[in-house]
This record gives structure tokens, sequence and C-alpha cells, in this order.
């Protein structure tokens, strides 16, 4: 078969980010094409099945106020919802869901498969096409040319993807998966800098080996909240995890084997995460623990399969079912599927534009694990910046971007195409400057305006949003138009200056001695709200003194970032940098002064400089123009 | 196109006439103006040759000694050219004339040293140390500005900021991975006994500060007393020339008479101040406002009294001197023997005032620990660190989340931060994958 077809985006990959990018791109109205080897295995969760957690349910926020997938997929195939943190403040809480693997894959299955504008094509991709310097399109393994504006390249671990175990090496992506050869040279022949990672999983356990009645069980949250702004409540029945833990014998084991451990025997060269080390690594850099804590996480409703959080190992076979039998409860279990570490080639995200762009390849995009990143949510959301502006860049737009003081998205992309990687990269809430503005809570408010803008929300989604803005809009001015003498407020009970200043329920709430409920008892009017929008209000007004700071330190971002530095700046004319700073300006090619800032290695003098040689600037270009 | 930075050139040494005068040259343009005005092809790095200097059509100005630096190890990180010339006005002006016309012009005030921090040759307290150590004109100043340059300041900012980023990493390792067994879920213990030390070191530096910041700004002392004490006549004995009128009519100071001196190496502005007494004179009553103001402003007060009058004590704070004057009026005097005695229209005395002054100031300086906080600068920038602080700690009293002391503590660590360079948000994750075992 050698037929033309004619796309506006073709999307490679039918992974997170690979499915976040095709529904944002035809949701665009853009004729996208999504291509991928296996249609199965669209929306597989090839690691731990969860989804969210902290920094992580941030993006997943994100990602559905923005109007994509995965929250209202995650909503669907949830089966232990909990808030984590929840004994801290609402800015820092993280939903997380334990995901029912195929629940998650069929949902998202339907999704792709009945969205509009979407063509899903199964066949591998061999190379990609380019005409006069820009991407034209793919051509399949099947010999099929599929032609397009954009292409993106979503492919996860499939670059030189190596799996240790022991002494077992197997080229693949995942298990049983083989790795895109052919795409793979395109990639390399475009001399983008490239690094290498790794990252591992744990062995499968088979439940039914499991003695659940001697451990310690985590159930979920009463109340299940969902991811998506759209959803009220999970029907999904809810399950709870197991914990265990490792102990002495079981070190002793690992112990007397980390020589035949691939990390441990220097097969191993790229660099692992320090969030989700090896049980070899703990045992190795923490001697003095004498457990670890295990997560026995059920794969599904109705899989007896079991993913045991926490020891990630490239052990060999026999050494994995040697120690995992030390472990309480597992003594007599049974392993499905054998831990191992996969080393894998990773594209310097500093090669890239904030549309995730291929800056040397025009119409090239990349998104997910392929850039170094690690984790559903951060591929999903860099899929859908990758997506949008593939079709952005289809009809002659700028990229749309996001910055570091309106969303999570925007601290990823930044962090990546600015600093770059030197481990799988995982989002964190420490990563967020603006943590207190950047809520899971208000991921609508802050970005689903821009989504309806840029043609990624939904009528339905759009016409919700619009409800709820008007609802906490009379709500806010309820709380401000409503007030009470201090008098008042003491006769009530609270304790508040006797200073004879009138003030507002808005002001009120800010003590942390009143709550919502005081409140609600003190002002009917408020009290007739809706839950949900009590609630947002409350968590604002708690935050309230902190948000205002962060609106002027978002301000001043911005003022950075509208100093823009022109693509064809030459760094060696800006007096005063060192060869160290010059090489990295040069390399990443900062779009902003701001962006110039968060560049490792920079020093104020440096950016002093670039400053004023910017400032300067434009009066020359005048001239060069007259 | 963009256009290479200019080339600068000054003269670095003191107005001529000098023995010697030495001119500097920085930037892209030097080796070109070596070759146009010195007719040398190039000059060995960083060895003394003799050269001679040439104006633009060839006249010999001056021979003289020419050392060249080629970056980007020199002083600002550019080529730099010294020239050590003759130091008369005519040879340092044509030198100067002709090496602009080769390509340079008149740097700005403080330019190289700008250069300098913007090549990342130093931070900036390093850079505000240069500026002190030229300016320095006592020797406690000098030996302030020396080690601020030698990085004390960095130094201690740093590691406030490290102890800064310790409570951080312990913070956000219970927020971030609240699902960890090894992740600390309470850390308010560990974390407010830091922050409680780092307060009582910031409001040490800032105590001390003051005194610091006195050493490179001047001490304040004021001269205070009755009218037609004689303050005046002790204020013009005491700097040695007549800056302030002297009659005797009482009242005749107004406002404050300010003069800057130094005193056993150390600067100070001394007031004379209105005499005080009840007046009805509108202009005297100012003046009498005023002096009580520069007397709560000072950093020591001598107290002046005409020996033939009693003194009252009451307003006298520890520490201020307590001088009688006029003591050629009095056959005998009685009085307390901190009272020094002198005549200020003779000179008796008068140097001893002086030794108990310098006596005082030493006193103040003596046991200094925190390094010098010298610039109103610093000084603010750690005391919003240090409210900062206060403020995460009264969050942790009120057991409010940890993101909020979080976002104090971050707040302060970025206030010492804009003292010396960034914050680096994944600083605080490496230690904190550096201290707990993450990996559930």
């Amino acid at each position: 078969m050698s037929t033309a077809l004619d796309f506006d985006v073709i999307v490679v990959g039918g992974g997170h980010a690979g499915c976040e990018a095709a529904s944002a791109a035809a949701r665009m109205g853009a004729r996208t094409a999504l291509i991928t080897h296996k249609i199965e295995t669209i929306g597989e969760m090839s690691c731990n099945p969860a989804i969210g957690g902290l920094g992580k349910g941030h993006l997943v926020r994100e990602i559905d106020a923005l109007d994509g997938l995965m929250a209202r997929v995650a909503d669907q195939a949830g089966i232990q919802f909990r808030m984590l943190n929840r004994s801290k403040g609402p800015a820092v809480w993280g939903p997380r869901a334990q995901i029912d693997r195929k629940l998650y894959r069929e949902a998202m299955q339907k999704e792709i498969l009945n969205h509009d504008n979407l063509d899903v094509i199964a066949d591998g991709v061999e190379d990609v096409l380019v005409k006069n310097g820009i991407v034209a399109g793919v051509i399949g393994e099947s010999g099929s040319t599929y032609k397009s504006d954009a292409v993106v390249i979503t492919t996860g671990t499939f670059l030189k993807g190596i799996i240790h175990r022991g002494a077992e090496r197997i080229p693949a992506g995942r298990v049983g998966e083989k790795p895109a050869i052919g795409l793979a040279e395109r990639l390399y022949a475009l001399d983008l800098p490239i690094g290498r990672l790794k990252t591992g999983t744990p062995a499968r356990l088979n439940g039914n080996t499991i003695d659940w009645d001697r451990l310690e069980m985590q159930p979920a949250d009463d109340v299940p909240i969902p991811f998506s702004f759209a959803n009220s409540q999970i029907h999904v029945p809810q399950i709870a995890c197991g914990i265990t833990y490792t102990n002495p014998e079981a070190h002793a084991i690992i112990a007397e084997n980390i020589n035949q451990s691939a990390v441990y025997s220097g097969a191993i060269a790229g660099r692992g995460p320090r969030y989700c080390p090896s049980i070899e690594d703990k045992i190795h850099r923490f001697a003095d623990k004498t457990r670890h804590q295990i997560f026995l996480e059920p794969e599904g409703l109705e899989d007896d399969t079991v993913y045991p959080n926490g020891i990630s190992t490239s052990l060999p076979r026999d050494v994995q079912d040697a120690f995992v039998r030390k472990i309480e409860g597992l003594e007599n279990v049974e392993i499905l599927e054998y831990g191992y570490a996969i080393e894998y080639d990773y594209v310097d995200p500093r090669a890239l534009d904030f549309g995730l762009q291929v800056k040397v390849l025009p119409g090239l995009f990349l998104a997910g694990q392929i850039n170094g990143t690690t984790g559903y949510e951060e591929a999903g959301a860099q899929g859908l910046v990758a997506g949008l502006n593939a079709v952005r860049f289809t009809r002659g737009e700028d990229n749309a971007t996001f910055d570091r003081g309106e969303a999570y998205i925007g601290v990823l992309i930044d962090d990546l195409i600015t600093r770059g990687v030197t481990e799988p990269y995982r989002m964190f809430t420490s990563r967020a400057e603006y943590r207190l503005s950047l809520r899971s809570d208000n991921a609508d408010q802050r970005l689903t305006p821009r989504g309806i803008e840029l043609g990624l929300v939904g009528p339905g989604r759009a016409e919700m949003f619009h409800v709820k803005h008007s609802e906490l809009e009379t709500g806010r001015t309820l709380m401000q138009t409503a007030t009470l003498t201090p008098n008042e407020a003491q006769k009530r009970g609270w304790k508040v200056n006797q200073d004879g200043q009138r003030r507002s329920a808005w002001d009120y709430l800010a003590y942390p001695t009143i709550s919502m409920t005081d409140i609600e008892s003190a002002f009917p009017e408020i009290a007739a709200l809706s839950g949900s929008i009590k609630a947002q209000l409350e968590i604002e007004a708690m935050y309230a003194g902190y948000i205002e700071r962060q609106k002027e330190d978002v301000a001043a971002l911005r003022r950075e970032e509208a100093l823009k530095l022109p693509a064809d700046l030459d760094y060696a004319a800006v007096g005063g940098l060192t060869n160290e700073v010059r090489a990295k300006l040069e390399q990443i090619q900062p779009a902003t002064l701001g962006q110039a800032g968060r560049i490792e290695g920079m020093t104020p003098g440096a950016l002093t400089a670039l400053l004023a040689f910017v400032r300067r600037r434009p009066d020359r270009k005048r001239v060069a123009n007259d | 196109m963009a256009l290479r930075q200019d080339t600068i050139c000054a003269l670095a040494t003191g107005q001529p006439p000098a023995a010697i005068a030495t001119l500097r040259i920085s930037g892209p343009s030097t080796s070109q103006i070596i070759e146009k005005r010195l007719s040398i092809k190039s000059l060995t790095p960083r060895r003394a040759t003799l050269v001679d200097l040439r104006d633009a059509a060839g006249a010999l100005i001056d021979s003289g000694l020419a050392i060249y630096m080629p970056g980007p190890n020199s002083y600002t990180g550019e080529d730099t050219l010294e020239l050590s010339l003759h130091g008369g006005r005519m040879i340092t002006e044509l030198a100067l004339q002709s090496i602009m016309a080769a390509g340079a012009r008149l740097a700005d005030p403080g330019e190289f040293t700008r250069r300098a921090f913007e090549a990342g040759k130093m931070d900036l307290t390093r850079a505000e140390a240069v500026a002190d150590l030229i300016d320095a004109e006592s020797e406690a100043q000098l030996g302030q500005a020396l080690k601020q340059m030698d990085g004390a300041l960095e130094d201690l900012y740093s590691r406030w900021r490290g102890q800064l980023t310790d409570c951080l990493a312990l913070l956000e390792a219970s927020i971030d991975f609240p699902d960890e067994e090894d992740a600390p879920d309470r850390v308010d213990g560990p974390v407010s006994d830091r922050l409680e030390a780092l307060v009582a070191d910031l409001n040490h530096a800032l105590a001390e500060g003051n005194i610091t910041e006195r050493i490179r700004d001047g001490f304040k002392i004021a001269i205070l007393g009755k009218p037609n004490a004689g303050k005046s006549t002790l204020l013009n004995q005491l700097s040695k020339r007549d800056a302030a009128i002297v009659t005797d009519i009482p009242g005749t100071t107004r406002d404050i008479v300010e003069v800057r001196l130094v005193m056993g190496g150390y600067l100070v502005w001394l007031s004379d101040t209105a005499g005080l007494r009840e007046t009805t004179d509108r202009v005297e009553a100012e003046g009498v406002r005023r002096a009580e103001k520069a007397a709560a402003e000072s950093d020591l007060r001598i107290w002046l009294y005409d020996a033939r009058d009693s003194f009252d004590v009451a307003q006298v704070k520890p520490g201020d001197l307590i001088v009688a004057n006029k003591s050629d009026l009095v056959a005998r005097l009685d009085v307390s023997r901190e009272t020094m005695v002198i005549s200020a229209k003779d000179g008796e005395g008068v140097a001893q005032v002086e030794q108990a002054i310098v006596s005082r100031l030493k006193g103040m300086t003596q046991g200094l620990t925190a390094p010098m906080i010298t610039r109103a600068r610093h000084r603010q920038g750690i005391e919003r660190a240090r409210q900062h602080l206060d403020r995460a700690r009264e969050h942790m009293a009120q057991g409010a989340g940890a993101e909020f002391t979080a976002e104090e503590v971050r707040l302060a660590s970025r206030e010492l931060g804009t003292l010396t360079g960034h914050v680096d948000p994944e600083m605080v994750l490496g230690a904190v994958f550096s201290s707990f075992c993450i990996g559930k």
C-alpha cells in the first residue's frame, strides 16, 4: 500500500504525550493523525499505575483546565483516590489516584478513537519527511507516505533503549516492544544534543500470593475528589493499598549481590532519578536505614497484578525472588514479571523552543520522555503544549506559551528548555516559585480563559467555566460587601481588634481563628452560596496576603519576560561575558531576559551586561534599517 | 548589526602633577591602540615594557612603562593596558587625547569595576568593597573594606543562605514527599530551632552593623550644652579650624554646624549645636529642637558646661562625656571624677577630650565578631530577611501549613540572595535528596 495521506499535524506515538498532543491539535480544528505501532496500547501505563501526586496533580488539573484528556480519563479509572497533604494548606494538596490500567486504557482509547478531526493509524514511523528545511510529513514502515505541515514525536524511551536485568541486555522500549530504529537515525542525523538517562521498575507480583491479612492497609479517601473540574463525583469502586517494609535480611541479600545489579556493575552510564532510586541505591546510599517502605498497589479491580512501589531493581531474577520473599507478607509471593532498569537516549530539551519545537528543524516537535522527563503527567502536559504549537506553526502563528507565573505547565517547559535535565525530570511543588497562587483548586480560573482564547477548550467546558466564574464573582462581591463592626464580631465570639473598624466577611475570613462556618452563621446570603464556591473563596481568603505579593512578583517577572532577546543576537558582541556563559547563551538562545536569568551558571553581572546591551540595541537597529 | 562594547580609558592615579601617572585602558580596541600609539605589534602579557607613546601625527608624547593584560585574565576581564608615564599635566592630557583618538572613550566613574562585575570577576559585595577601598580615609574604613574585598560578607551571606536552604529542604521534603516514610512529616522542631538560631545571628549582625556602618560613614558626635558654654570654641579646637562662629553672645549658634574629620583613625562627624534653653525666639527654638534631635541620633554626646555653673547629670546617658569649660575663669573646681576640665579658648585639655573620644570609639568597635555590614542596602536586606523569618516562626507557632513557613523562608533567602546573587530551587531539591531517602 502506498497511498498519500494529507494532514495538518501528525503525532507519532500513542502514549500520554501523544494522546494529549493529538487531542489538543484536533480540538483546535486541525486535521490530525495519530500514528502508533499498536492501537491496543494507546493510553497504556507502562510503569506505576497511578496518576497525580504533588506537583503532578497540579499538572493534571491544568491539562483539564485546557480541556485535555488525562483528568477525565483518570476519573473513569481511579480505584484509590487520595488527596495528599491534607494536613497542610490547599496550595500543596496533591490529588492522586491509583489507576486500574485496563479501565484507563479503555477510556483513553474511547476518547482518541472517537475524537473529531483525529485519524488513528496503526503503523510504525520510519522517517520524517523534510522539504526545503521544513518538516513535510512522515514515512511509515508500511511504505505509506503521510504528509503534514507539522510532526510531533512522542516516542518515549525508544531511542537506543536497553533493558538491564543482572547480566541480561534486551534492546527495547518497554518489555515486549521493539525500538524505533529508523526514526531514531533521523533524529541522530539532525545532530541534536543527546544525553543518556536511566530509570527502573520493580517486579510485578501476583496479588493472590500476597498475605494481605498481615499487612497494614491504606484506604482511599472517604469522599474521593475527582481530577476533572467537569466531574463532581467518582463512580469507580475504591480499594485499599497494602504497606510493607524491607528488612535487614532482605538488605543483606541485596548487598551481597549488589555487583550483579546492572547499575552497580558499571553497565549503565545514564543517570537515574534521585527521587526514585532503585532498592540497591537506597541500601547503598542510606546504609544506616534498617527498612524501606513499600506500597503494594493493585493494578486493577479485576487484575491480580500488584505493583510493589519502592523496590525498583535491576538485580538478576534469582536475587529478586530471594530478597522479595524475605519481606513481610511476600514470603510466598510469585513474581509475574521481573524488575529491570532501562537506559535510553533523550534529546537535550535546550534544543527546543517554548513551543517544544526543534530549533534546527521547523515543524518538528518533541514531547514527553524523549525530552528527558519522567511521568505521565509531565508527558501529557508537554504533549498538550506541542500539539497546540504544532497547530499554531501550521497557521503561521507564534508560539503560545504559559509562563511561570500562571501555570505549572509553564514551570515545566521553562525548566526543560532553559536548564535542561541531569536526571529524569519530575515536577515538584517546590519548583514553582508562585506555589501559593498556582494551586490545583484554581487551575480552571487560571487557565481556562487562555484555553478558550487559544481554541483548545470546547463549548461545553467554556460554558461550565463561565457559570462558575460568575458565581465566584458574585461570591467575592458578597464577601466584600457583607460587613460587621468589631463589636458585632465580638458578640459572635470572634477574637478581633476592638478598633471600631468595620470589616468585611473577606477580612474576617483571613483571621486564622475564623472559619467559613463562622462567616456563614453571620451572613445568611453567603451561606446560600454553593459549597464549591464557598470552598474556593475560603482558600482565596486564606492566601490573600501572599497572593497579592506574588502578583507583584509575577508582574516583575513579566517585565523581564517582556525584554525580548532576538534569536540572531550576537553574544560574542556583548562585552563582559565569560566564555562559559556565552556558550550557554548561544546554545539555549533565550527568548527573553527573564529566561536568560534562569540559565544555570548565569551571574548577576552577566545579566546586567546583557540588559545594557539589549537596551542599547534598538537604537542601532533603527540606524541600521534607515 | 550589533557593535562590540567600546574601549574605555582613564587616569588611574591622582590628579597631576605627580611623579608618575598611570593610565588604564580596557576593552576590545586595546591591542589596536597599542599598535597605533606605541608602534609595537604586540606586548608580552603581564611584563613591564619600556615604550614610546606618540600622538596621531607620530610625535613623541612621553616614554614610559606599559603592562599588557589580555582578557579574560585581567581586572575587568577584558584586554587591558596600564601605561605609566611621567605625571605632568600636559603629558597626561596629551596621552589621554591620543589614546581617545585611537579608539577609546573616557571611562565613567567606577566603570572599570562595573565591567569587572559584569564579567563575573566579583560579586556585588566585593565590587562595593572596591569602591570603599578607594574612598577609605581612615584606617578603620580601610581594614573593613579589605575584609569585604576578601569575601567576608559574601561568605557570611552564603552561610546564612545555606542554613535557610537546609530549613527549606526539611519543609519541602515534608510538602513534596508526604507519602515517604523517610521524609519527615513533622519538621517543626528542627526547623524552628534552626530559624531561632539564625534570627539570633541576624540580630547580632544588625546590632554590630550599626557600628560597622559608622566606621564606613563616620561616627556622629554632638557637642551639647547651655548657650555660651563654649561649644563652638571646642568644635573649632577639635577640628583645628574656624568652622563655627564664636561670639560671647549666648545663642549665637542657631543651626547645626557639622565638621568632618579623622580622629585616631576613625572618620567622625562632629556637630556643634544650638545651646539648650527655653526660648521664645522661633529661630532659636527650632535650633534647640534640632540640637535635641542631633543628640538623640548621635553615637557619642559631649556635654559641655561653664565651670562657673552647676551641671545637671539627669540628661547624661551612659558613655557620654562630661566636660567643664572655662577653667581659666575659676580658681578652684569641684567636679566629679569623670568630668574633664578644659579651657577651650586656650586649648587647655582639648587633647584629653580628643583622647577620650577616641577611646570611646575604640570601645565601640572592639570585639566586633560578625563581618561588617557596611551599607544601608545590606542592613535593609538583612532586616527584611529577619522580618520574613519572624513571620515564618509565627506561622509555625500558630500551626499554619508548612507552605506558609516555606514561603517566608524562601522570601528571606531571596532577600539575602539579592545581596550577592540568585536563589536556585535546584539547590533546595539537591539538599532534599542528599538528606532523605526518597523513592516510594
